[in-house]
């Protein structure tokens, strides 16, 4: 085997490749080639490093360097600085918001410091489409320890042991949810990995398929001999498409390998995986919809019991997992379910996975400890806030859940402590938000969402959000009445209690913890008319300074609906009547004369 | 194919195999520094540089890491290697030729004897 003095990842995930990093691998390939350095380091394109933001990410190894941001006209530097020179390029080093100081390597950068990563154990340092790095990692050691020496009742106990719990927002115990699929007879038993990611800002499952999809294969194969099943489906939303050729990929690698069929590794045990592509539907990732819609049926949720352990897909004994909760599995048998529990809460074990988007410098994917502060995750990996504007809220779980704020920054993150204060774990969404965001159009945009995305079966569900819906952009559009707002939370608290799925059931959260700890803005929009933050177009209004004015007519000449007016003699102003509020002279005045109100 | 995993075995095998996949991602158990200023290029270091990746592809060593570093200001004494195995401190070598390479891999990072005729500095 050739001895590489150097390895160069490159970032492959979807982030970084929609901004640029293929251009940057091909640039790799061509310049080591043109200065005959193609044999003695080697490009490999991993999945996501997480620090999205930062992208396209490139990580040169043995040193560990880390630079961002690369273009692939920075490429001939690299080459030529570092490869051959060895000297790094400091331009394009992580620098820190703090100092402003340079840091050159991967594992200094606080972003990466406070976090623990498990599930995310191998994105962005194996090449996902190459099964020999998995197991040089440890890969499928789990599921060959389990199936030679572990009886299916043994795997289960192990995973109850570690008390990992449904990672796509349940919450449900793992272990427990296999052993009523490990007991209901049957010779036919499937399991299920959900990929259906749908909410918005939400993107653990797509980076950890991209980066390593052979741990979710490895968590459902031991999934599927510890409850008795041989065939597995993973449904992944069609809008992944890099996720799904990664994954179609690793299982033809795992096939050609001898790792899934039959009689694998000699034990007699069985496995077949297949893929199934969702359509887009929001609904879908509920696991009876999810699972009409693998059989061919429209995506629609049905009442539960049965449950799918017991009445599953194609009325067999079933085990849904999320994405993350496989991931998790194979080294929680490969170390212990002692091990996992060593980590986290009483009750929340181990690590969570967030997407860290919106107002924060740092936006991207973390693996964190359970019982870890919001405050750790938005200031101290997060970085803070965009700009060093104000801290308002969070929005943790989606769209089904819900806005804490700078009171909760404190909060030790666990299944039950966000429950507790109104919002949820969700999959892992986790949405900054500045002074700047007005928290009643919060509401309104994620319940937009959820009501664009009920599926229509049951009325709480249908009308209800609707209705939510027409009550907020009443509000947001200065009509509102203090009775609108008693309505709304009658509303809430009704679909709520009465929707037949997850779906329903949380669609209210973001209204209902914004109406209890943001409850001063909606007043502020019904009785003064008026939005705080300058958010809501229908009550903003623009006017001009007629001191500060310096008649340069800048303003008249970019708005689109020619609604301002005025001379080289007299200042310009805004017809209130015809203008549109688009914010177009706003940012146009070079001066300043233009204010928001 | 050949990698069929049929056994555990097997895959213990396969994994043994994979792990120098991989080993250049870390810092290895010794490292071989090979100064490459504009003055060691000048001096032949780009081809001390391949001496040292031919010596340990013959050897099979993989968890060994060699890297490049800038002008260290000695220049007279280009191409200039530093070797640094744990517990032997970090050795600076002088004036090396490629063959010099392929005998500072056999005998210091190997066999754990420092190369004294090529000596010009160390530090601990």
């Amino acid at each position: 085997m050739p001895v590489f003095r150097g390895h160069i990842l490159v970032c492959g995930g979807t982030g970084c490749a929609s901004s640029g990093s293929q251009e940057v691998q091909k640039a790799f390939h061509e310049e080591l080639e043109k200065r005959n350095l193609d044999k003695e380091i080697l490009v490999v394109q991993t999945g996501c490093h997480g620090m999205c933001e930062m992208g396209p990410i490139v990580v040169i190894y043995p040193e560990g360097t880390f630079y961002c941001r690369v273009q692939a006209s920075d490429v001939t530097e690299i080459v030529q600085e570092h490869l051959v020179k060895g000297r790094p390029v400091p331009r394009l080093l992580y620098t820190a918001p703090e100092d402003a100081s340079k840091v050159p390597f991967y594992k200094d950068i606080p972003f990466y410091g406070k976090q623990r990563r498990i599930a995310l154990k191998n994105c962005g340092y194996i090449n996902p489409d190459n099964i020999e790095e998995y197991i040089a990692r440890g890969g499928y050691e789990g599921f060959g320890k389990a199936l030679t020496g572990m009886t299916p009742a043994q795997v289960i106990d192990e995973v109850k042991t570690s008390g990992l719990r449904g990672r796509g927002g349940g919450g449900f115990p793992t272990g427990l949810k296999w052993s009523f699929a490990a007991k209901s007879p049957g010779p036919k038993k499937y399991v299920i990995c959900n990929a259906d990611e749908g909410d918005p800002g939400a993107f653990m499952d797509r980076s950890l398929i991209e980066g390593d999809p052979h741990s979710i294969i490895e968590g459902m194969m031991l999934g599927a001999y510890a409850i008795g099943a041989d065939e597995g489906y993973i449904y992944c939303r069609a809008e992944y498409p890099l996720a799904i050729e990664r994954l179609k990929t690793a299982i033809a690698q795992a096939e050609d390998f001898g790792l899934m069929g039959t009689d694998i590794l000699g034990t007699g045990f069985n496995f077949t995986l297949h893929i199934k592509e969702g359509a887009g539907a929001f609904v879908c990732g509920e696991e009876t919809a999810l699972m009409g819609s693998i059989e061919g049926r429209r995506g629609m949720p049905m009442p539960r019991p049965p449950f799918p352990a017991v009445h599953g897909l194609w009325g067999k004994p079933t085990n849904i997992n999320n994405v993350e909760t496989w991931a998790n599995v194979a080294q929680i048998i490969v170390n212990g379910g002692a091990w996992y529990a060593s980590m986290g809460t009483e009750k929340s074990k181990g690590t969570k996975v967030f997407a860290l988007t919106g107002k924060v410098k740092h936006t991207g994917l973390v693996e964190v400890p359970m019982g870890i502060t919001l405050r750790e995750i938005i200031f101290d990996i997060g970085g803070g806030i965009l700009n060093d504007k104000k801290f308002k809220a969070v929005q943790i779980g989606g769209p089904s859940g819900g806005c804490l704020t700078e009171a909760h920054l404190d909060l030790p993150v666990s299944y039950e402590s966000l429950t507790g204060a109104g919002a949820i774990m969700g999959s892992g969404g986790m949405v900054v938000m500045d002074e700047d965001n007005c928290m009643v159009d919060v509401a309104k945009f994620f319940l937009e969402f959820t009501q664009r995305e009920s599926c229509g079966k049951c009325v709480p569900c249908r009308e209800g959000t609707k209705h939510m819906l027409l009550l907020l952009e009443k509000i947001t559009s200065g009509r509102g009445t203090m009775e609108d707002l008693t309505t709304l939370e009658q509303l809430a608290d009704m679909v709520k209690e009465m929707s037949l799925c997850g779906l329903g059931q949380t669609a209210p959260n973001p209204v209902l913890t914004t109406l209890r700890y943001f409850r001063d803005e909606y007043e502020a929009h019904i009785r003064d008319k008026r939005c705080p933050s300058h958010a809501c177009t229908a009550l903003l209004r623009y006017e001009i300074d007629p001191d500060k004015c310096k008649r340069c007519g800048l303003c008249a000449k970019n708005c689109p609906v020619n609604c301002i007016s005025g001379s080289r003699q007299e200042p310009y102003r805004i017809d209130q009547e015809k203008c549109i509020r688009c914010g177009t002279c706003f940012q146009k005045c070079p001066f300043g004369a233009i204010r928001k109100s | 194919m050949t990698n069929k995993i049929r056994t555990l075995d097997d895959l213990r095998r396969i994994r043994e195999a994979s792990t120098d996949l991989t080993s250049a991602r870390s810092k290895g158990r010794a490292s071989i520094i090979v100064g490459m200023g504009t003055c060691g290029i000048a001096a032949g270091a780009r081809e001390v540089m391949s001496a040292a990746l031919r010596e340990l592809e013959k050897r099979n060593i993989h968890d060994v890491s060699l890297t490049a570093t800038g002008c260290i200001g000695m220049c007279e004494k280009e191409p200039l290697v530093d070797v640094i195995v744990p517990g032997m401190g970090r050795i600076t070598y002088g004036l090396v030729t490629p063959e010099d390479m392929a005998a500072i891999v056999a005998e210091h990072v190997v066999n754990g004897h420092v190369v004294e005729r090529l000596v010009i500095g160390r530090a601990d």
